[in-house]
């Protein structure tokens, strides 16, 4: 029994790491055809002696055709216009202040600066870093140039992605719930790993990026072993109790977090730092990165599903969330599925890491920080413990941020409204939409 | 259960146990812990004190800066909201993990009371009545449910109450992300000063006796901490205070007893919370209410300090605030001393302190989760 419990494990071991990577081959395979896509203006690589500055118009107003004028710290001027995404990125190599400066003569009709909004920005530079700057520019009637029907569905797509990704990581959050009871507070942290990991990877030490995130993957996952290994498994077996295991989840994200901001600084990093293309799809405009890491969400969400409601261990899994000492009893090596659980929810945070990065131009010390209520609502809203719930309130928390401006909310509250939503729907149904009510009280 | 008996024992006066809680080999022990631990924390001051005010060296700076930020007003504030946070936690078991929150709220309902034109006694209500509401507000839905439903919804609450905070649109009441400046609101708090003018040096302690942040503002934020202390105390000890602990070592037990688990509950997270709006409002007396310095890194400093001093203890909270702050200053003093700037510079030290802070909280929890002061035995508790 135990023999054949053991293969099956390694089997679907196999399975679920396949179904981790073989996404990210994929992307191997394509990206030299998007990477030919790239136009001339667009392309900017820092080095030693040459840094990038991103002018470009909000996301919303990709007008093409404004001039922008680039004036050097030595006074030399250069005049650029924006590309039909409304970016245009100046290759500089001078150090000090630039200035930034917005033709309005040259907008087209219906474009208009908002009010209050400069027409100078004067960004500071030194050779190999990079600056963008944004002029708050908007359509003349703002209501009319795009449909309130276009705006959302450009916002649901945009929840739509930011829910498949926060999944990715809440999954792994509702899984060691689950099995272990414990609220991981530096889950947060393992999904600003993955996009650190990776930034160090491709930028410091020169390694391409799809093989850099295989290996961030990787790390991660070991990370999530290593964890258990010599830190939660003996604290279970010494028996501390679940609040004071959650406080030492609270201390290690401390300490990740200032880690992060000793090893890459306090700023944003870009894991990629050439700008990104874009597609359209009707009203939908996003980037090529966020149609790839919704098709690898979904992929691995599948996978992730399968793996739990087909194979031996998923059940085995399943069966340890339900009752660990029932499954202790029935011949289920509890210790073996909770080790795993961590392998599998650290490696996914990992990857939702990685491409949250992407995604959001960037990876700072507290990108997770932020995330990570969300991250507890999308658990919370689904029903604790429960995976597939996991799976559901994060797409419900993902739209519900992505939403909110466009039902006349301040944009600033999005991540307040869901929390709103979450602690409204405790109220009413506080086992979550997936949960089973006798989990509760 | 083992204190049920005790207690029992000693009520019934057996014949080699003189008065209650007197003689018992474990209170022996604690009355030794507390005598060691006040010489040694008074031999420590002494050092510290020794080496700031009479050595000249990198050592003397360090020292000074932590002794400095040991009786700061902002260590007091935080004590106060500790010493909260130990009713909730350590005497109720209550998870808030939102505390943070409640001092934001008290520090806004104060600020923005006295900007409004109200007296200071009205601002100080003001800030208690705003947290009264949200203690409310969060426990109606969540005490009835499992503990880490009202984790969850407290520190999403307290989040909310911050993004509320810095809303561009309610900059004219809040100030937005930008916050109100202390020096909008403080006027009156520094007008009832009566320590003159001038400047008073103690030691490595040397400030102006009223001004923005001097004698004036330590004095009533530590007369504030003891005086909370002091209620605390009384509170915990009586019949009210048992029943607290009651309701953390076995609910179903005390409700068998007749009484409503869910309103005593309610009451200690409105005090507990009431003492974070207390807490909120001295804290922002020597500076600025600012949204974001009273978010959830606040909030598990709070936590720390409180792991630190020691849960359900009466002085644990103040000590653990003490501790925490001049521990940190202490590690980015030594290392910004010690270590050359190619290895860590300036801002990396700061940094790098705070990552120590986070490996002690988690060696703490896991080697002594009981604190320096705690008991082991009342912390068995487990939600």
């Amino acid at each position: 029994m135990d023999h054949r419990w053991r293969t099956s494990r390694h089997g679907v071991g196999w399975v679920l790491l396949l179904g981790l990577l073989a996404p990210l081959l994929l992307f191997l395979g394509s990206a030299p055809a998007s990477a030919g896509e790239v136009p001339a203006d667009t392309e900017c690589t820092r080095s030693e002696t040459t840094a990038c500055l991103q002018a470009r118009l909000p996301t919303g107003v990709e007008v093409p055709g404004i001039a922008i004028t680039v004036t050097t710290p030595s006074g030399e001027e250069v005049t650029q216009v924006t590309d039909e995404a409304g970016i245009t990125v100046f290759a500089v190599t001078e150090e000090g202040q630039y200035s930034v400066l917005l033709d309005t003569e040259s907008f087209p009709e219906g474009v208009e600066l908002r009010p209050d909004a400069a027409t100078e920005i004067t960004p500071t530079l030194a050779p190999g870093g990079q600056s963008f700057v944004t002029f708050n520019v908007r359509a003349d009637d703002y209501t009319g140039a795009i449909s309130w029907w276009d705006s959302l569905a450009q916002s649901a797509a945009s929840g739509l992605r930011l829910g498949l990704l926060l999944a990715l990581a809440a999954v792994g959050l509702s899984l060691i719930y689950g099995t272990t009871g414990l609220s991981s507070f530096s889950h947060a942290e393992q999904v600003t790993l993955g996009g650190m990991v990776a930034f160090m990877m491709v930028n410091w030490w020169g390694i391409p990026f799809l093989l850099a995130a295989v290996l961030t993957v990787a790390f991660c996952a070991f990370t999530g072993y290593f964890q258990d290994r010599v830190m939660w498994q003996p604290l279970r077996r010494r028996g501390l109790g679940l609040i004071q295991m959650l406080i030492v989840t609270i201390g290690l994200s401390l300490a990740m977090q200032y880690a992060f901001q000793v090893l890459v600084g306090a700023g944003n990093v870009r894991v990629i730092s050439a700008s990104p293309q874009t597609a359209s799809f009707g009203p939908v405009t996003l980037t090529y990165q966020s149609f790839w890491a919704m098709g690898i969400s979904v992929v691995v969400l599948s996978v992730v599903g399968f793996a739990l409601l087909r194979t031996r261990l998923g059940r085995a899994t399943r069966a340890v969330s339900d009752n660990p000492a029932l499954a202790a009893a029935s011949g289920i090596d509890v210790d073996r599925v909770i080790r795993l659980v961590w392998i599998i929810a650290t490696g996914l945070a990992g990857l939702s890491g990685i491409m949250l990065a992407l995604v959001l131009n960037g990876v700072k010390w507290d990108s997770g920080m932020q995330i990570l209520l969300l991250l507890f609502a999308a658990v919370t809203l689904g029903g604790l413990g429960t995976a597939f719930g996991a799976l559901v309130g994060a797409i419900v928390i993902g739209l519900v941020v992505e939403l909110t401006p466009i039902f006349g909310l301040p944009g600033d509250l999005k991540y307040a409204t869901a929390l709103l939503i979450l602690i409204l729907l405790l109220m009413v149904r506080p086992q979550g939409i997936l949960g089973k009510a006798e989990r509760v009280g | 259960m083992s204190q049920d008996t005790t207690a029992y024992s000693a009520d019934a006066v057996e014949p080699d146990t003189p008065a209650p809680g007197d003689e018992r080999p474990e209170n022996r022990i604690d009355r030794r812990k507390t005598v060691v631990l006040t010489v040694l924390g008074i031999a420590i001051v002494a050092v510290m004190w020794y080496v700031a005010t009479s050595t000249d060296g990198p050592m003397a700076r360090v020292f000074s800066g932590v002794l400095r930020e040991a009786i700061s007003p902002q260590t007091a504030a935080v004590a106060i909201a500790v010493v909260g946070l130990n009713i909730h936690f350590g005497f109720t078991g209550l998870l808030n993990i939102g505390q943070a929150g409640f001092m934001l709220l008290g520090a806004y309902g104060f600020a923005i009371a006295l900007n409004e034109g109200a007296g200071l006694p009205l601002a100080v209500l003001v800030g208690l009545g705003a947290s009264v509401a949200f203690a409310l507000l969060l426990g109606v839905p969540t005490l009835k449910l499992r503990g880490d439903y009202l984790a969850i919804v407290t520190i999403s609450a307290a989040e909310i109450v911050r993004y509320t905070g810095r809303l561009s649109q309610l900059t004219e009441y809040t100030g937005g992300s930008q916050g109100l400046p202390g020096s909008r609101y403080r006027g009156e708090f520094t007008d009832l000063s009566f320590f003159g003018d001038g400047r008073t040096t103690i030691g490595p302690w040397s400030y102006q006796n009223t001004g923005v942040d001097g004698w004036w503002a330590r004095a009533v934020s530590w007369a504030v901490v003891l005086l909370v202390v002091i209620v605390v105390a009384l509170l915990v000890r009586s019949p009210w205070g048992r029943l607290l602990r009651g309701i953390r070592e076995d609910e179903d037990a005390i409700r068998s007893l007749g009484k409503n688990v869910y309103a005593v509950k309610m009451q200690a997270l409105i005090i507990g919370g009431g003492l974070g709006a207390l807490g909120g409002m001295l804290y922002v007396l020597p500076s600025s209410v600012q949204a974001d310095q009273m978010g959830r890194q606040l909030t598990f400093f709070i936590w720390t300090a409180l792991l630190l001093g020691g849960a359900a203890t009466i002085f644990g909270p103040v000590l653990g605030a003490i501790i925490f702050f001049s521990v940190r200053i202490l590690i980015r003093g030594v290392t910004n001393a010690y270590v050359p700037d190619s290895i860590l510079n300036t801002q990396q030290t700061e940094q790098f302190s705070w990552v120590v802070v986070g490996v002690i909280l988690m060696l703490l929890v896991i080697f002594r989760p009981q604190g320096i002061l705690g008991n082991k035995r009342e912390l068995q508790f487990n939600a």
